[in-house]
């Protein structure tokens, strides 16, 4: 069993680094990407002040109630409610400048977070202070600017190896049963079980290397924040991509029709793109989108790096999404399994 | 008496609205070269398919070497599909080793690049080799694993008389090892030249079986004269006669006694120049069989 699996992962692998177009296009897209959001967001940042706030009463939109305080009515300015469990993940935010504000209007407590080296926290603390209300206690939080590059890069990377998986994987088997081959691999001892295995290795262990080269090589030029451990970045690229790769085999286990498979790949792509926090953060969105985006292996994938990179989080942090991508790995890889079929009859 | 390699019995096919195959019996010897002949959607295709284990019958039974097929067949059997895709960007070598690899045993490496003389083209894209080398590849391909049974399904089509020469000479070769060979093919030269025993198919049923020169004493007693029509005069259309192509102008005459009927065109006035008396061939019986009309 283990000669065969290795003998199909072998000859997967050497197909896909001869290819070179594919080979060069999975290095050179990520790169292209950090770079240019890099280039494009290395000014001020992003336009739009954030606060969060932490809030009893809710509108219908799970927004905070704009009658709690007349700065709630603020223009331009996204005011997006903290779930109270949160409180302190959103104050590392402010400290991070990925908040511009906290506030905590809940009653018997009227507190105001403000990172004292942030240039839109000063300008939101004289809105604040200018605006009326009920007065507000300053609490001050410090920390480093948390770059947008810094933010989008595990977006980037993360949404390279979603389509590397999907199609790398999905694509090419309904290829190969289209054209026959996998109807010829049929008539060999090799098992439905083994094949998609090597499958599953090949390619894991092509999109680990390809996303490590890259953003290594990345580094050197941005110098990303990093926070927590490489090793524990390395096992959530690992439980990502192989849950993904997985997610690959459902589509691919019956359809030969490359067109049809095409169209089913980019219906699961394009909502994880959208929904899983890749160039932007889901907080404050709608709360159904944002329950969707649970659905998403990617956003698991995301959220624990991230937090890895930008908070340092250690492995018992991320235990959660890491159970739930091995969760999503075991259920797809099954469904895979059961319903592949080796011809287009 | 030997169990046979092969046995299917009351083989059925069914698709919605269509028979594919409809109840076929036969048995293969070991070490002999079975032909299943049939028009285009006669069922030779499914039949040997489900005999290859890759399709499952609708019903009926198909035994290996007297047992159910299973792990023991796709150890044991080599297989040639009609047309066969391989991973892109491999060489001739690399395919060899891999496809090797997935069986327990098989033939050394060099012995099987000898037997299909692949050795100039080893470390060729396999994507780059012409029609006959390709089709010495996917032969090599069946043959990795020393099989005892070899299903080739239309392996020669498409190449050319020469290439088509030097795979007959190969499957020759792979007899003469004591394999058994299952072949399909749409060439009656081909099955007559190949194979011990052929069965023809047709509608899903097998309508003719037995060895080639058995099934042509069974339905021929007779020979066919050729000529053509330019020295086929009008005084001699009396003579049971058919227009086998229009183009070229050649006409057929099938007689039981050729020496009477030459003797009537010369007496008609006709030239014996082109005339050419051949027997009755394969192709002749399959068409007696299965008609003339034209298949999809």
């Amino acid at each position: 069993m283990i000669k065969r699996i290795w003998a199909t992962f072998f000859a997967r692998s050497l197909e896909f680094l001869r290819d070179r177009s594919t080979l060069g296009w999975n290095f050179i897209l990520p790169v292209a990407l950090v770079f240019g959001l890099a280039f494009v967001f290395s000014g001020s940042g992003q336009p739009l002040f954030k606060v969060g706030v932490i809030a009893d009463t809710l509108t219908a939109e799970a927004k905070p109630d704009k009658n709690l305080h007349p700065f709630l009515q603020m223009e331009h300015v996204e005011f997006y409610k903290v779930p109270v469990g949160e409180v302190e993940t959103a104050v590392r935010k402010v400290g991070r400048h990925q908040v511009d504000m906290l506030l905590d209007l809940r009653a018997g407590q009227m507190h105001y977070w403000v990172n004292s080296d942030s240039q839109k926290g000063y300008f939101l603390e004289k809105l604040l202070l200018g605006g009326g209300g009920s007065a507000l206690v300053r609490q001050s939080v410090q920390g480093e600017e948390i770059r947008y590059v810094d933010w989008v890069v595990p977006g980037i990377l993360g949404m390279n190896l979603m389509f590397s998986c999907l199609f790398g994987v999905g694509f090419v088997i309904v290829r190969y049963r289209k054209s026959g081959y996998l109807k010829r691999l049929n008539a060999t001892p090799l098992s439905a079980t083994e094949f998609l295995l090597a499958q599953v290795f090949s390619r894991l262990l092509l999109v680990i290397c390809v996303t490590s080269i890259v953003f290594v090589g990345t580094n050197l030029f941005m110098h990303f924040t990093m926070e927590g451990s490489y090793l524990n970045l390395l096992l959530v690229l690992f439980v990502g991509a192989f849950c993904l790769i997985a997610l690959s085999l459902v589509v691919a286990a019956r359809v030969s029709s490359e067109e049809l498979a095409g169209g089913l790949l980019n219906l699961l792509t394009w909502p994880m793109m959208v929904l899983s926090g890749v160039w932007f953060s889901m907080e404050g969105t709608n709360p159904v989108m944002q329950w969707l985006s649970q659905l998403s292996p990617l956003t698991h994938m995301l959220t624990a790096a991230r937090a890895i990179m930008l908070d340092g989080a250690g492995l018992a942090d991320i235990s959660g999404q890491l159970l739930i991508l091995v969760g999503m790995s075991a259920v797809f890889l099954l469904i895979g399994a059961a319903t592949f079929k080796w011809t287009a009859e | 008496m030997t169990t046979p390699i092969l046995e299917v019995c009351h083989l059925h096919k069914h698709y919605p609205g269509v028979k594919a195959v409809d109840g076929v019996d036969f048995a293969v010897r070991q070490g002999i070269c079975f032909g299943l002949l049939g028009p285009n959607g006669a069922g030779k295709t499914t039949t040997i398919e489900m005999m290859e284990g890759i399709i499952k019958p609708t019903s009926g039974d198909i035994l290996y070497k007297g047992e159910a097929q299973g792990a023991r067949f796709r150890n044991e059997a080599g297989i040639q599909f009609q047309s066969t895709s391989l991973q892109d960007f491999l060489t001739v070598r690399e395919n060899l080793k891999f496809f090797s690899s997935l069986y327990p045993n098989g033939l050394p490496l060099d012995e099987l690049v000898d037997i299909c003389r692949l050795r100039e083209y080893l470390d060729r894209d396999a994507s780059k080799l012409s029609g006959g080398q390709r089709q010495r590849m996917l032969l090599a391909l069946a043959l990795v694993n020393d099989p005892d049974v070899v299903f080739l399904d239309e392996p020669t089509t498409g190449l050319d008389p020469q290439a088509r020469l030097n795979f007959w000479e190969l499957v020759n070769s792979i007899k003469a090892r004591n394999k058994t060979v299952l072949l399909t093919t749409h060439y009656m030269e081909e099955a007559y030249n190949l194979c011990d025993e052929i069965a023809i198919m047709d509608h899903g049923k097998i309508i003719a079986h037995g060895s080639p020169d058995e099934l042509l004493a069974t339905h021929f007693q007779d020979v066919v004269i050729e000529l053509p029509q330019r020295d086929f005069p009008d005084a001699a259309k009396n003579i049971p006669h058919r227009y086998l192509d229009k183009v070229t102008g050649t006409v057929e005459i099938i007689t039981q006694d050729v020496n009477e009927t030459l003797a009537q065109l010369i007496q008609h006035g006709a030239s014996l120049a082109g005339l050419q008396v051949r027997p009755r061939t394969l192709e002749d019986l399959f068409l007696e069989l299965t008609g003339k009309e034209l298949r999809a």
